[in-house]
């Protein structure tokens, strides 16, 4: 085992978080120049640069139609995608932590599968009640009521523990898949809807969409990063994380109620996209070390990247656009099967 | 610092532990507690270091109750040696011992030169040095118990609790870190509260034992008057003698084959 190489790159994680940064402005960049009308990433970047400064004379020489496709169309799209996969990917590390699991992610508590129900149940029903965001609130109400049934289910007289919380999830998930199902049988006609709300994706999303899961994610990393150490010691067992002086009966329930709520908010957004939230944090696990200090930050970026990738391969690289949701699933999951193959046959995969 | 326990009574949700127990710990001693398995000597730990709450009477430390102190106060106070340290995150050794720093440190800052300092001390007497680098996850049992032994003491407390902290270490490093604990009560009277399973150990360290079962305190005091054949008999269902050995100059346990449990 290379033991040298951990300490110095943790020695130099301030650099690699600039680099990171860097590269999700690139991918930003050149993933907004790609599709069915190719642009220049150096265009992209004066149309930008002139929307945020003000000055049109950058842009005076551009097709007016330019502007319209990358400030309206590909760019709330991409920031989307970039601010629901660094959601994913900083719930992901909240979860594996609390939950004392490297198999947690941010579905674990059922919050996908209450997601689904309730945009399931608006799709069906046709509800308009929020207009063209009732799917996405019924979806978050839907996320929330399911985590407030868990948290219910498993908490006892000493605060719930890690297994009781994976159990209840993994029940009440089977019981709200089965009903996803009923309601698919019912659908008849309108069935198509639903399974693609469910297979996630980024299409046609606006400013307004970019707002909300950037409000999700920076109210989320604000939180987490603010109990950073805190979730370093919870990851060694409450007992151990009390010793040293966490509330372990308040702080695991702040962090775990918030990171469902921003897993409610990106699924309720964007749909089910799988493994984003299971494969970030355990990556960037074995090249930063397992400090959330690091781990959450670099999560997050990694996490904004990878997804922007990802919705860039099926939106301008794929012949047809396919389901985030299943690309992500057919990516993550054999890149998975990899990482836990590796652990088995005990190099450092985890 | 002292602990005193007055009419504590304590059940977890399917079986009752403590039943008014009346118990003092005094400072600046090594304290041993002996007893037969779920006895509650771990469920006593929980007590006094406030992972868990009585549901009657009150346990009060330095003569203020518990409850009056907060998590980050008491953890500058008590450091616990936990039993059980399963972990599946691969945090360095170095990582785990700074975590002792964390009472001390302010939520955002750097450790200083002194927590620096501590830590490079605590992990050379804990013998951990030479693997500082390797994550605790690719370490053996014994060798995790010294990590986690190195970060109470980083922690620098007053007090300082072991939950049969030696359980899986070999002797000779047992025997190190016992020495080391029983030095911190000699000359900075610290108090250190042992849970022991190994009679002997608890007989060659404890200043004071206390004998439990079934939730009771059985026998309370200097190990020399404490550790009887009789209250053996009443607390382990054993026969055994107690001399002491003129090797180790320390009181001696010796027991007949014939376990009646």
């Amino acid at each position: 085992m290379n033991e040298e190489p951990i300490a110095k790159r943790r020695h130099h994680s301030g650099l690699f978080f600039i680099l990171l940064a860097l590269v999700l402005l690139i991918t930003i960049s050149l993933s907004a120049g790609m599709g069915y009308m190719k642009i220049h990433w150096t265009v992209v970047l004066r149309v930008v640069g002139a929307h945020l400064t003000g000055i049109t004379s950058w842009t005076a020489d551009l097709d007016e139609l330019m502007r319209v496709i990358i400030m309206d169309v590909r760019l709330p799209r991409i920031l989307t995608a970039a601010a629901v996969g660094g959601g994913l990917a900083l719930c992901g590390v909240v979860f594996q932590g609390i939950l004392l699991n490297p198999l947690a992610d941010p579905y674990t508590l059922g919050v996908s599968a209450g997601a689904a129900f309730g945009a399931a149940l608006a799709l069906l029903l046709n509800l308009s009640v929020a207009g063209a965001y009732s799917v996405p609130c019924f979806a978050f109400l839907g996320a929330t009521a399911t985590l407030m049934l868990v948290i219910y289910l498993s908490s006892s007289a000493g605060g719930a523990n890690a297994n009781n919380l994976i159990l209840s999830g993994i029940i009440v998930a089977a019981i709200l898949s089965a009903g996803i199902s009923f309601l698919k049988f019912v659908a008849d006609e309108q069935v198509a809807v639903i399974i693609f709300w469910l297979m996630g994706s980024f299409a046609s999303k606006t400013w307004t969409d970019v707002g909300l899961t950037s409000v999700f994610l920076a109210v989320g990393a604000g939180v987490f990063l603010f109990y950073a150490k805190d979730l370093n010691l919870l990851c060694l067992g409450r007992r151990t994380a009390a010793s040293l002086g966490v509330d372990a009966r308040r702080v695991p329930w702040i962090l775990l109620i918030t990171a469902s709520l921003v897993a409610a908010g990106c699924v309720a957004v964007s749909g089910i996209i799988g493994f984003v939230g299971l494969l970030v944090p355990h990556m960037m696990r074995t090249l930063v070390g397992p400090d959330n200090r690091r781990l959450l930050p670099f999560s997050m970026l990694s996490g904004a990247i990878l997804l922007t990738w990802a919705d860039t391969i099926t939106r301008a690289v794929l012949p047809h656009e396919i389901p985030i949701g299943v690309l992500t699933a057919l990516i993550g999951g054999p890149f998975f099967c990899y990482l836990f193959r590796k652990r088995q046959t005990g190099a450092r995969g985890f | 610092m002292s602990f005193s326990l007055k009419g504590v009574a304590f059940a977890h949700p399917d079986k009752p532990v403590f039943n008014r127990l009346d118990l003092d710990l005094p400072a600046g001693r090594f304290t041993g507690i002996i007893g037969p398995n779920g006895c509650g000597k771990t469920t006593l730990l929980d007590l006094i270091c406030r992972h868990r709450i009585p549901q009657n009477g009150s346990v009060r430390y330095a003569g203020c109750s518990l409850d009056r102190y907060d998590r980050r106060t008491l953890a500058r106070q008590i450091a616990l040696v936990p039993q059980d340290y399963g972990i599946n995150f691969p945090f360095t050794v170095q990582e785990m011992v700074f975590m002792g720093r964390y009472p001390h440190m302010p939520r955002f800052g750097v450790p200083s030169p002194d927590d620096v300092q501590r830590v490079q001390q605590v992990m050379a007497d804990c013998d951990v040095l030479t693997f500082k680098d390797r994550p605790v996850t690719a370490l053996s049992g014994g060798e995790r118990q010294r990590v986690v032994f190195a970060r109470a003491l980083a922690q620098d407390t007053p007090v300082l609790i072991l939950d049969e902290a030696t359980a899986n270490l070999d002797v000779c490093h047992a025997l190190t870190l016992l020495d080391l604990v029983a030095d911190l009560v000699s000359f900075q009277q610290r108090t250190v509260i042992g849970v022991f399973q190994d009679l002997n150990l608890a007989a060659a360290y404890s200043q004071e034992l206390i004998m439990l079962r079934d939730g009771r305190v059985v026998a309370a005091g200097p190990t020399a008057d404490v550790l009887t054949p009789a209250n053996l008999k009443t607390v382990f269902d054993i026969d055994a003698r107690v001399a002491v050995d003129d090797f180790t100059g320390r009181l001696q346990v010796r027991y007949k084959r014939g376990g009646r449990c």
